[in-house]
């Protein structure tokens, strides 16, 4: 009889090929092509910013013309906002929470591939826009009655407006995906409070996301609705109110920023204690923040419109939550600095984003409360203020851990380390790239420099701050540029990783590097927080059956177990490779683009084919036991 | 790892081996995927509905504005009263598949759907035709906002009775059994959510005018 292993490799292994690429459900692979989809939008954000920032380096410059302008900082912000930060950390999530919680891939494969295929396929229909000269060009929160069809007519906003309504579905999928996954999958013992932190983060982000994505597709809807067909939601002189977009925009838009920072945080919580050699401070502090951080997300975002003329008591009332809200935050970073004070950190690159996103996600964060004082608020709105502002919460909060990330997770997935040394030149880089370009935008901002402005008188006292910012920009761009050379190197000639590089303590440091296409050898039986520090029998291989662990080596399958505790219930049947998602794909898109050029025939066709093919998808095949 | 998996070349454990294959209801990751729409799908329709109540208390007191009448209650009660009985079969057709009866299954399944068809026929046929000649969608917001909201409602019955098809199909080629029935578990959490929404969209659009 065959070895467990080999058995394994039988049942799980996919044929290589273009085919299989088009059709793969493992969670791997789509955790990776998240990844590099994710990275690819995000140059081309990085060069649509590199553009604003040229033409903007001096006053009255030319560099482009005013329409191009716009679309480069409505596109930048689209791009980085929705195709960017929330893929690369659901491809992060896709590849490591089954492996974090010892699964054998995500509990709905087949939707998983749909989620990287309509965000893909939501981005080329968004950027196809440039095609034709005619991107999105008014501001990523996009707002009425600039973007009625009165005032913009064209395909612009219909690029922005369809592209969104396509990516929330890929959104949906995934978070319903990390969800039930994060429920049900986990191994025997995994009980909720021996979960890492990541998972939680993931956790977050899937629950934020289901109740926050609705109110932007209803939005995204009924302005499709008043610039196609002629609807009135958002038509003033019809009974409609512009002032309704803002609500629904922002119900999802402030809830979305935390979606942005949450996992990104959980990423956080995994390399501090593997650089620091201990275990986190305040683990159920941490969770139960994060959990607050998403909630109360959902109370503060009329703070987004003080400007606007609210009522005083939902001023009131979000300024109040606005404070609130960074108790939670307040509680992780104190958590995290005890950590780092209490181990003895060890300064590899990982540890130097990390350091780098504290830091930066601090200053954003005091920014970020002086704007829940309404009076400050009201003088900065629309300056630069807002923008130094976000970029700090977001890049700190987001992008350093991110890349930190990319070091320390890159090797479980290639196989291969990083370069220290290109790695710490790339930190130190864009550490001071970044400073350099957005610190001065503080400064501009309270100078009275409104944002999105084509260009700018000179003499204002602003040229010598928009250069700073400008050279920081390129400085950072440098520093991205220098993380991506590396980690082309590394695939070519890195050092090899072994499992277990960083003697970590979560589970996916006990399957080789990068793992094999079952993930696990035996499902391992969990008895603590930090299985890989606690448990030895799992740096000796793979767990057995006498310790507990399952081996499902006899059909293409997982575990499922209870919710709080982690007892097994029952084994489930994953499904195989699958032509339907991608097909499923193709159809909508043809919709969509049935709906931007005013095309019924494509409409009603890409629907119908899409339908059809979701009959495909579920169309019994034999090899899968109905459920 | 090649070194070690020797290590594992081991038969499974009794715990293992005495697991069930099938799993229903809250064991099920697909019961749990059929929820978090529901609740995804349930915020839309959230959403829909306090636009409605925003436009209405930004706009003029007088609601419906420029002249429409008041929604009259008959036809909707009416279809409210066919709507709700459906739930009735569909539960009992959980029922059956929890049972493992087949045959009751696939009757109840029948049942449920010919009601939701009704419904559906008469918002179509009848419905809309008397509403188009009062107003449209493009009239003002109202008619934006009343359209939309029980056009968003209609496509979820469309979609339940798609989905009612399917689970039929499933039932007469003999899928179903007392142990593998997550389909008809799903199918029918899916119509209750869409009579339940029907409840918010009568409240909304015909019963909240009158008040």
């Amino acid at each position: 009889m065959a070895s467990v292993a080999e058995r394994l490799e039988g049942i799980w292994g996919e044929r290589p090929g273009l085919i299989t690429w088009l059709q793969t459900v493992d969670h791997k692979k789509l955790g990776f092509k998240y990844l590099y989809t994710g990275m690819v939008f995000f140059v081309f954000g990085g060069i649509e910013s590199l553009v604003i920032r040229a033409q903007l380096a001096d006053a009255n410059l030319e560099v482009v013309d005013p329409e191009t302008y716009n679309q480069m900082f409505s596109m930048h912000g689209t791009t980085m906002m929705f195709l960017f930060i929330v893929p690369v950390l659901s491809g992060f999530g896709n590849y490591f929470v089954p492996l974090m919680i010892g699964a054998r891939d995500m509990a709905f494969p087949r939707l998983n591939a749909f989620g990287y295929w309509a965000f893909l396929g939501a981005g080329i229909f968004m950027h196809s826009s440039f095609l034709i000269g005619k991107a999105p060009n008014n501001g990523w929160f996009n707002y009425v009655p600039l973007a009625n069809s009165e005032f913009t007519p064209g395909v612009n906003i219909d690029f922005y407006v369809l592209g969104l309504i396509f990516l929330g579905f890929s959104t949906t999928a995934g978070a319903i995906n990390f969800i039930v996954t994060i429920l049900k999958l986990r191994a025997p013992g995994m009980s909720i409070n021996r979960m890492p932190i990541f998972v939680w983060g993931e956790l977050a982000l899937g629950l934020a996301v289901v109740f926050a994505q609705p109110p932007l597709t209803a939005a995204l809807v009924m302005l499709e609705l008043d610039r196609k067909l002629g609807f009135h939601f958002f038509d003033s002189t019809q009974g409609g109110d512009a002032v309704l977009w803002q609500h629904l925009f922002w119900i999802f838009g402030h809830p979305w920023v935390y979606i942005l920072v949450l996992p990104a945080f959980g990423l956080v919580s995994m390399m501090i204690p593997a650089f620091t050699r201990r275990p986190m401070i305040g683990y159920i502090y941490i969770v139960v923040a994060e959990m607050a951080v998403a909630l109360i997300g959902f109370g503060v975002w009329v703070h987004h419109m003080f400007a606007v003329g609210i009522p005083q008591i939902a001023l009131s009332f979000t300024s109040l939550s606005s404070f609130m809200v960074t108790i939670p935050s307040a509680i992780q970073v104190f958590a995290w600095l005890a950590t780092l004070i209490a181990g003895k950190p060890i300064l590899k690159t990982p540890m130097l984003f990390v350091l780098g996103f504290v830091f930066t996600f601090v200053l954003g964060g005091l920014s970020g409360v002086m704007f829940a004082a309404i009076p400050f608020d009201l003088q900065t709105t629309d300056s630069y203020f807002v923008v130094a502002h976000i970029h700090y919460v977001i890049i700190g909060g987001s992008v350093f851990p991110i890349f930190g990330g990319l070091y320390y997770w890159l090797p479980k997935m290639t196989g291969r380390m990083l370069d220290e040394r290109l790695g710490k030149l790339s930190f130190w880089l864009m550490f001071a790239g970044f400073n350099l370009a957005f610190f001065p935008m503080h400064i501009s901002g309270l100078l009275g420099q409104p944002r999105r402005t084509y260009t700018y008188q000179e003499g204002l006292g602003w040229d010598i701050w928009n250069l700073l910012s400008t050279i920081g920009a390129f400085v950072l761009a440098l520093g991205i540029l220098i993380t991506f050379i590396n980690w082309y190197k590394s695939m070519k000639s890195g050092e090899p990783a072994g499992p277990d590089p960083w003697e970590a303590e979560t589970l996916e440091w006990s399957t080789s590097s990068p793992p094999p296409e079952y993930n696990f050898e035996s499902i391992p039986a969990v008895r603590s927080l930090h299985p890989m520090w606690e448990q030895p029998e799992l740096r000796r291989g793979p767990q057995r059956p006498e310790d507990g662990a399952y081996l499902l080596a006899s059909g293409h399958e997982t575990l499922a177990t209870s919710m709080l505790d982690a007892t097994p219930q029952a084994v489930v049947e994953m499904p195989h490779e699958s032509p339907w998602p991608v097909t499923v794909t193709v159809a909508m898109m043809v919709s969509f683009y049935g709906v931007l050029f005013d095309s019924a025939l494509l409409t009603a066709g890409g629907t119908v084919a899409s339908m059809a093919a979701v009959a495909g998808w579920f169309w019994p095949t034999g090899e899968t036991q109905e459920t | 790892m090649t070194t070690t998996s020797a290590r594992t070349d081991a038969t499974p454990g009794a715990e293992e081996q005495s697991l069930p294959h099938h799993h229903a209801g809250s064991v099920s990751p697909g019961w749990w995927g059929m929820v978090m729409l529901i609740v995804t799908e349930s915020m839309l329709f959230g959403s829909l509905v306090a636009s409605y109540f925003y436009i209405r208390f930004r706009s003029a007191p007088v609601w419906p504005p420029d002249g429409i009448p008041t929604p009259s209650l008959k036809l909707p009660l009416i279809m409210s009263v066919i709507l709700w009985t459906s739930s009735w079969p569909v539960h009992m057709a959980d029922r059956a598949a929890r049972n493992g009866n087949v045959r009751a299954l696939r009757l109840w399944l029948g049942a449920g759907f010919i009601l939701g068809a009704i419904f559906l026929g008469l918002q179509l046929a009848v419905e809309y035709p008397e509403k188009l000649a009062e107003f449209g969608p493009t009239t003002n917001a109202y008619g934006s906002l009343f359209y939309t909201l029980t056009g968003f409602h209609g496509g979820h019955v469309l979609i339940g009775l798609l989905i009612s098809l399917w689970t039929q199909m499933r039932a007469w080629q003999g899928a179903f059994d007392k142990q593998r029935h997550v389909t008809v578990q799903n199918f029918t959490m899916y119509w209750h959510f869409v009579d339940i929404v029907w409840v918010v969209v009568l409240a909304t659009i015909y019963l909240s005018p009158s008040l």
